[in-house]
């Protein structure tokens, strides 16, 4: 383990179950996890097995059907901004600039502890972290998805969350440009020490960001298959990864999971 | 890119050196005045064949002796003052062209703002609520397809007034689509969005101005602009019937002292005032939106 243990769990997770309604088998089933401050969670399972949905419970935009949420002593019961979250097809306000989109969400969780010129600051700073202050004018529609992303991630930023909650927030990019984030986001959780739970389903990525990987098993009635602690130095540099038997025995482990012992499920189930 | 390019007598000579610079992309010479020309005829020209062709063969067909329609010729030596001198104005319905049409487009005004606003909130309305939704929605989709001037009846029996009247009925006419387009609006508001709202906590008459009305605005306008086109139908049928000012009623007027030819006139201005709405209306929608209705 890299980090030290402080105290309790900052967000914990507790035997939580969702279930859709007209549905007898749950989604998810127990799934118990608890997530140190400043840690970087990934959640990887394969499509359909519900990593999302525990991500929405998490949110607070789902409640969970049994079970909870605590984070920082306080329980979930919806969606506030001490969890911030980054969806994946980045939900950036068309009709609003990228300074706007920023600004709006910062306007409202922040306008009692900041005056108006600290929150305008506060918004360029924002946006100067995810290098997108030449770009403050443009509309979404005008912008490319790895760089509506990257405002996606400030907006998230700017209203100073306790935990950052990632929906597959490189999905939709190039291997390029997702690459480039990767690093971009590497970079800010070095820097401001966020508490960050991720959804994905690429083994590299969660390998390259993690302190530790949760593998869920195929759904419905998915579990917590396995926890891996990725035990690679920060800060990480992609390139000399690659040949690091230690990312190699890591990245190994997680296919190995999700390819052998936990297979995508069938057409049919599908 | 107005202020790289040269002026417009330079074009030529600057196109030399940017021939031997590649690097200066921004050396494009500016569209010759001819060329610019000739673009702008490509587009005035066609429709300008097309309407004298028509009016060719208008006359043709319209100049036999048992023809029963003036010839555009006639139109002009009848109704020539019309065309050129909208303004007048000789007291009592004895008016230019600009007048009656001023009258109409007033009415228009008075109950397409009111069918716009009440439109517009119980759309919200029906967009939020699912009862609301349950409870109206069969009532609208009857009462939508009543033709306009079904309504002028029962309209002058409760006002007892023309000038109402007539507005109700533009109201009437114009608000379905209003209230059926900003329900599918604000149903169509992307869950993406509220989600953003929820996680920022934007509650109440932020969240509507902020998120709500802005996303559904492409489907507001939408229904504005199909309002404002059958309002603009709505109107001339019934000045027809309650007569006053308006350019309604001039039709109905002229037909009854055989002036066809002020109704031809007439029909034109017609057209291109119900042009010019629908075309206001979408550029109105294009401000308000800013260019955001694709996205």
């Amino acid at each position: 383990m890299s980090k030290p243990i402080t105290g309790p769990a900052f967000l914990d997770i507790s035997d939580v179950t969702i279930a859709f309604p007209r549905s007898r088998v749950p989604v998810l089933n127990g799934v118990d996890l608890k997530i140190r401050r400043g840690e970087y969670v990934s959640v990887i399972g394969h499509s359909g097995c519900g990593k999302s949905t525990l991500l929405n419970v998490v949110a607070g935009l789902l409640p969970a059907t049994s079970g909870g949420v605590v984070l920082d002593g306080r329980e979930v019961s919806g969606p506030g901004p001490d969890r911030a979250v980054v969806f994946q097809n980045h939900s950036l306000l068309p009709w609003l600039t990228c300074y706007e989109n920023i600004r709006l969400a910062v306007d409202q969780t922040l306008s009692r502890a900041m005056s108006r010129a600290e929150r305008h600051d506060w918004t360029m700073e924002n946006l100067a972290l995810v290098r997108m202050t030449g770009a403050k004018d443009k509309r979404p529609g005008e912008i490319s998805g790895g760089m509506k992303q990257r405002i996606g991630i400030a907006r998230a930023l700017a209203i100073k969350p306790k935990v950052l909650l990632l929906d597959e927030p490189f999905g939709a990019l190039d291997a390029l440009t997702r690459a480039h984030l990767q690093d971009q986001v590497m970079a800010i959780h070095a820097s401001l020490g966020t508490t960050v739970m991720m959804i994905t389903h690429d083994v590299d990525e969660a390998v390259l960001l993690s302190d530790r990987i949760v593998m869920l098993t195929n759904g419905p009635n998915a579990r917590i298959g396995e926890i891996l602690d990725v035990d690679l130095p920060r800060p990480r540099d992609r390139l000399e990864l690659v040949a690091d038997p230690r990312f190699i025995a890591a990245r190994a482990h997680v296919l190995a999971f999700l390819h052998h012992r936990h297979a995508a499920p069938g057409m049919v189930a599908a | 890119m107005n202020a790289t390019v040269p002026p417009r007598h330079a074009a030529s000579s600057a196109a030399v050196p940017a021939h031997a610079t590649p690097v200066a992309p921004a050396s494009l010479p500016a569209p010759s005045f001819l060329a610019r020309l000739r673009g702008l005829s490509g587009r005035v020209l066609p429709p300008l064949v097309v309407v004298l062709a028509l009016a060719g063969l208008w006359e043709l067909a319209a100049s036999g002796p048992s023809a029963t329609l003036p010839p555009p010729s006639r139109v002009w030596a009848d109704a020539g003052e019309l065309i050129t001198d909208p303004f007048f104005d000789r007291g009592g319905l004895d008016k230019g062209l600009f007048w009656h049409l001023a009258a109409s487009l007033q009415r228009v005004a008075l109950g397409f703002v009111l069918a716009a606003v009440a439109g517009i909130a119980t759309g919200l309305l029906i967009g939020t609520s699912q009862l609301a939704m349950r409870g109206l929605d069969p009532l609208f989709q009857v009462l939508r397809t009543v033709p306009p001037l079904a309504w002028l009846p029962l309209s002058l029996a409760a006002f007892r007034e023309a000038q109402p009247s007539a507005i109700f009925v533009i109201f009437i006419t114009s608000v379905w689509p209003v209230i059926i387009n900003t329900a599918v609006g604000v149903r169509n508001v992307p869950q993406d969005y509220r989600n953003v709202a929820a996680v920022i906590r934007l509650r109440g008459p932020a969240y509507w101005a902020r998120i709500i009305l802005p996303a559904a605005a492409p489907y507001i306008f939408t229904g504005l602009r199909i309002g404002i086109g059958l309002s603009w139908l709505a109107i001339i049928a019934a000045e027809m019937l309650i007569g006053g000012v308006g350019i309604g009623f001039f039709i109905w007027d002229a037909w009854n002292s055989s002036n066809l030819s002020d109704i031809v006139v007439a029909l034109v201005y017609v057209g291109l005032v119900g042009f010019a709405l629908d075309r206001l209306m979408a550029l109105l929608g294009h401000l308000a939106t800013r260019g955001t209705a694709t996205a």
